[in-house]
This record gives structure tokens, sequence and C-alpha cells, in this order.
């Protein structure tokens, strides 16, 4: 079974559990629309939710850089009394912490990236409810019990897949701010324990590792800072 | 036919596209299969970027089923497999 069929399950297994059906085929249409409203204050909320995330993000960013900031002025600093040793740690922690910032740079660029879909999701889903609402009594209004059956069965099926393809999209993106926000808050725990020993959470070898390919940037930054004090 | 990539919204396509558009999928099994991530990558926007460029973007207004649905084409490696698993990407 090739991805496009299994993709096809999936939607139409969701399908089913937003569908209902009733004895009255106009009485479907009732219940379908009531559903379409309440799925579209559900993206309303997820994008809430997401743009929450996001900001979080944004100011665990600005504390991070604070935090890099002040590593930088320290390794001056340690560099002013001689200290060379120190002010290596210092620059060795800072590019831990700058390692960090550009995973948080990639976490607000998907974030960014699932508030517009959803926006979009919305507005399309909107778009379609409104469209469905004429057409719903339109049905109601020309056709019989018996007739309007195959109308009804066609017009909530497609507004169902359209449902369960919204309906999804929130999930995802549910998922990715879940995801975000169990990492961020061990990130925060870091930033404010203040121990800049472990900012890499907890990996010793990713964080050596992450010392050992920053080495070429702490020896750079050293002398740069050393000449800099020459002058 | 008219297709749906989850998350984009509906196309109209040409039927003839149909049998291009199976190969790749069948790769596509493939390479999950294998654990193929950078070849599942590639195919995966292959597939969505033929559908977006040879298909007619449906009016909004339109509320219709659709013949195939595509997956998001932001869609994981770790998606793809749990969708091939069985256990789906919808939660229940």
């Amino acid at each position: 079974m090739g991805l496009l069929d299994r993709m096809s399950t999936v939607v139409q297994a969701k399908m089913n559990k937003i569908m209902d059906k009733v004895e009255d085929p106009r009485e479907t249409l009732d219940l379908s629309y009531e559903k379409q409203l309440e799925l579209l204050q559900n993206v309303k909320r997820g994008v809430a939710e997401v743009t929450t995330s996001k900001k979080r993000i944004e100011l665990q960013k600005a504390k991070l850089q604070m935090s890099i900031d002040k590593l930088d002025s320290q390794a001056k600093e340690a560099l002013e009394a001689n200290r060379e040793d120190l002010a290596r740690k210092a620059l060795e922690n800072k590019a831990v912490l700058q390692a960090q910032s550009a995973t948080l740079d990639q976490q607000i660029a998907d974030l960014e990236n699932q508030q517009q879909k959803l926006m979009v999701a919305e507005s399309r889903l909107a778009t379609k409810v409104e469209s469905f609402r004429t057409r719903k009594e339109t049905i109601k209004a020309e056709y019989s019990a018996a007739e309007a059956q195959v109308k009804v069965t066609e017009s909530v099926t497609g507004i169902s897949e359209e449902m369960a393809d919204v309906g999804l999209a929130v999930q995802r993106a549910e998922e990715k701010t879940e995801n975000m926000k169990a990492r961020s808050a061990a990130l925060d725990e870091l930033l404010e324990s203040g121990t800049l020993e472990d900012h890499s959470g907890g990996d010793e070898i990713e964080k050596e590792l992450t010392k050992v390919k920053a080495k070429g940037t702490v020896d750079d930054e050293l002398a740069r800072m050393k000449s800099e004090m020459k002058k | 036919m008219i297709i749906r990539i989850l998350g984009e919204g509906q196309f109209r396509l040409d039927d003839k596209h149909l049998e291009d558009l199976n190969k790749i999928d069948n790769r596509i099994v493939d390479h999950v299969n294998k654990g193929d991530q950078i070849a599942f990558r590639k195919d995966l926007d292959k597939l969505i970027s033929m559908a977006k460029d040879l298909g007619e973007p449906l009016d909004t207004v339109d509320i219709v089923q659709s013949d195939l649905i595509f997956p998001p084409e932001d869609m994981s490696f770790e998606e793809a497999k749990r969708v091939f698993s069985g256990t789906g990407i919808i939660r229940d």
C-alpha cells in the first residue's frame, strides 16, 4: 500500500469520526454545520497557542543573548586579569550557548511556519463553512427529505474532508508546540539556575563535542580580544 | 481527478499523471522501509511539487471529496513511519 493510499485511510478514519449519520438528512446538515463552527474556534485557539509558544521562545532567546553577552564581557575581564584559562572557559560556554541560540532560531522559524499555515487553513475553512451554510439552506428549502439525501451526503462528505485536513493541521501544530515547550522548559531551568557549567542539556559528550568544535572559534576570539587590549 | 494536499487544499489534476505519481509513491514506500531519509525527502518533495505544478487549485468555495490524499509537504520521516506502521499521524 502506497503512502497516498495510507493517507486516504488516515483521513477517512478522521472523517468517520466527524460525520454523524442521523435519520433526517437535513438534520445531518445542521449537525455538521455546528461541528464546523466548533472546529473554526479550535483553529483560532491553535493559532493563539502557536503564537504564545513563539513569543515564549523569542523571550528565551533574548535571555540567552544576555547570558552570551555576559560571558563575553567575563572573558574580557578574565583576560585583563591575565587569566586566559578563565577567559577560555567563558568563551567555551559562550559557544555552547550560541549553538543553543541557533536551535531557538530554528524553532522560532518552525513555529512561524506553523502559524502561517494554520492561519491560511482557518481562512480556507471559514470560506468553506460559509459556502456550506448557503448550500445547506438551499437543500433544506428546495428538496424533499428523500431528494436531499444525495446532496447532503455530497456536501457533508466534502466538508468533512476539509475538517479532517484542518483538524490534522491543528494536531500537528499542537504536537510541535508541546515538544518545544518541554525543551524550552529544560533550557529555562538551566538559564535560571545560572550554572554556566552545564548549558547544553546535561549530555556530557555532546557538550564536549561542542567545545571541541568551537575550539577554533574560541582560539580566534581569544586572539582578537588580546589584540584589542593591546590597542 | 481531485487531489488534496493536506494543509494546502485541493487541486484538479489530469488522470494521465496518475501513473507517474504512483511510481514516486512506490519509491517513497521503499525509502521508508529502507530508512533512507534523504531519498524520502527528495521524493516527497517531488510528489508534492508535481501535484502543485500540474494541478489547478480548486476554488475555495467548492465543497467536493478528493480522489487522492497527499501528505503535508513538511511531513517528517518519523510521521511517515508512523503512517506506515498503522498507528497513523492522527491521535485518537
